[in-house]
């Protein structure tokens, strides 16, 4: 059965469509990362499929709960870490796990055992008493992960989880996603960290402007790209991009930095070009790298292309 | 799942709300203070006793305890950004809203017992205790649901702005109730008015129950404050229902 399936899946907010018939699927016990940059679409198919908003059209259900006809079930099926959410920081980190455990219908001595647990495995055991207003950023984040596992759901549902912790509190949160896939747990996660993503998910769909322009595993991805060779290349002065592209075989050119890509059709054609460009222009080449497209350049170019288009 | 189950919900929204926005120094200082200052601000220097005033003092401080807090509640949970997590937990919204009037229902129950106390401590006696209990129940919970009313629109998260617009509905209602003037005593237009007010019918209720006098009966006023807490509380469903989904854009 599949963990998480969405079928043509549609918000619209007046004119704008927001999420444009997007249909994906998630494999029970899969990591799965939903990339897309600012304004996509992401939190808006999150928040459908977390019940907060209604689609307009298409379904999607959870565990074989649909989302609108049988949403507290669907509900009760996942764990959610909400972009930018935060524990009530009045009460105590054991007294957020209680009542999170309440809602979920938890009994008070299974809530109880599990809330003792999941302190201890986040490393906020000693600190259980205290109020959250006190806790760090990344330990308010490893407070809402365990509100989120406090129901031992099946699905994980994670919205930018790593986002702005520090390294130590970034690596746990990672360390625990794996170890609950290991255990059985389908992980859902959106993330902007592209290297995330990478070392995370098994599959990703990328959404750009409310559509899916890509679901696929990472490395296939990568390798759909790779039909393009990328140089990087660094010279002994600033040069026009639009030159660059006139090179035979040049796709498109990105700057980064002082560096500029160079995605191309025929890798050596390209740099007997980009030689003869250099001396032509009286220039040195400081640097020269041929590299395999990163998921990050796999994402660049395909967001980019979409919303060029 | 049953609605029993979504009850006990309610119960831990409730328990929440009591320790995070009730449970607190100023609104407990402002809940006992504030009947207390009513009952000196109209009794002092004025030829009245306690007795001909304990309806409406009765009825303002049931009716400002119960809405003092719940209008702020959903906008304090969007800004602290703890609603999100709140509304994706398997609660349906009723039970979520109910969880917020209950704990707003207690709160009215608890600080108009001091007032209650401090009117028996000075003479007034209830004569139909039975009454006058079922209708203080009554109308806790009837403000208590309107107080969630009051934060339907907008969907704001600044409960500033919440608490002001809910002022404007708070105020001109506690004038229009018989707080101050009997309803028998209103002209035709006052008493057509203050008929739009579940106020009026617990002050009406209440004056019953210490003197055997009132305008409507009791069974009219019970009536009746039960129709508004049910309009208010299907009609606030209702709404934040619609508008909920718009605390996140």
């Amino acid at each position: 059965m599949d963990a998480i399936q969405v079928n043509d899946l549609t918000k619209r907010y007046g004119g704008f469509k927001a999420v444009d018939h997007i249909s994906f699927s998630v494999v029970e016990g899969e990591i799965f990362g939903f990339l897309g940059p600012n304004g996509s679409g992401k939190s808006t198919t999150i928040r459908m499929l977390t019940g907060i908003v209604k689609p307009d059209e298409g379904t999607a259900a959870i565990m074989g709960h649909d989302i609108v006809k049988d949403s507290i079930r669907a509900r009760e099926s996942i764990g959610f870490v909400p972009e930018m959410a935060n524990a009530y920081v009045e009460l105590t980190a054991w007294r957020n796990l209680m009542f999170m455990g309440d809602l979920y219908g938890i009994p008070r001595s299974e809530r109880e055992r599990r809330a003792s647990d999941l302190l201890k495995r986040f490393g906020l055991y000693e600190r259980r008493d205290n109020q959250v207003r006190g806790f760090s950023k990344g330990m308010r984040q490893r407070l809402l992960l365990c509100m989120a596992l406090i129901n031992d759901p099946p699905v994980l549902i994670l919205d930018e989880p790593t986002s702005g912790l520090d390294v130590e509190s970034s690596r746990l949160i990672k360390e625990v996603i794996r170890e609950l896939n290991r255990a059985g747990t389908t992980v859902f996660l959106t993330t902007h960290n592209i290297e995330d993503a990478s070392q995370l998910c098994e599959r990703v769909a990328i959404i750009n402007r409310g559509v899916i322009i890509a679901v696929d595993r990472p490395e296939a991805l990568r390798q759909a790209g790779s039909a393009l060779y990328c140089i990087e290349v660094s010279f002994s002065r600033s040069v026009d991009e639009r030159e660059l592209s006139d090179i035979p075989s040049v796709r498109e050119v990105m700057k980064f930095g002082d560096k500029l890509r160079l995605y191309v059709d025929d890798i050596d054609m390209a740099i007997t070009s980009i030689v003869d460009y250099a001396r032509i222009h009286n220039m040195k080449i400081l640097a020269l790298t041929t590299l395999a497209p990163s998921l990050e350049d796999i994402f660049v170019r395909l967001t980019h292309k979409t919303g060029a288009e | 799942m049953s609605h029993l189950e979504q009850l006990r919900r309610s119960l831990a929204i409730a328990e929440k709300d009591v320790w995070i926005y009730y449970a607190k120094g100023p609104v407990m200082v402002f809940g006992i203070i504030f009947p207390l200052f009513l009952i000196m601000a109209f009794t002092i220097g004025r030829n009245m006793t306690v007795v001909d005033l304990f309806p409406g003092l009765m009825g303002m401080a049931i009716f400002f305890t119960s809405t003092a807090v719940g209008p702020a509640i959903l906008p304090w949970e969007t800004r602290s950004r703890t609603l999100e997590r709140l509304v994706t937990a398997p609660v349906e919204v009723w039970a979520l809203l109910l969880g917020d009037v209950i704990a707003s229902f207690v709160f009215g129950i608890l600080i108009s017992l001091i007032p209650l106390s401090v009117a028996v401590l000075m003479g007034v006696e209830v004569l139909h205790a039975a009454v006058f209990v079922l209708g203080m129940l009554l109308a806790t919970f009837c403000f208590a649901s309107l107080s969630i009313l009051l934060s339907v629109y907008p969907p704001t998260d600044v409960p500033a702005t919440v608490m002001m617009l809910s002022s404007l509905v708070r105020f001109p209602m506690v004038f229009i109730s018989g707080v101050f003037v009997p309803v028998d005593q209103l002209p035709g237009w006052g008493r057509a008015i203050s008929s739009v007010s579940p106020l009026t019918y617990f002050v009406d209720l209440a004056r019953y129950s210490i003197s055997g006098i009132s305008y409507y009966s009791a069974p009219v006023d019970l009536a009746v404050m039960t129709v508004f807490a049910v309009v208010f509380l299907v009609v606030a469903i209702k709404l934040h229902e619609r508008f909920l989904p718009q605390r996140f854009s």
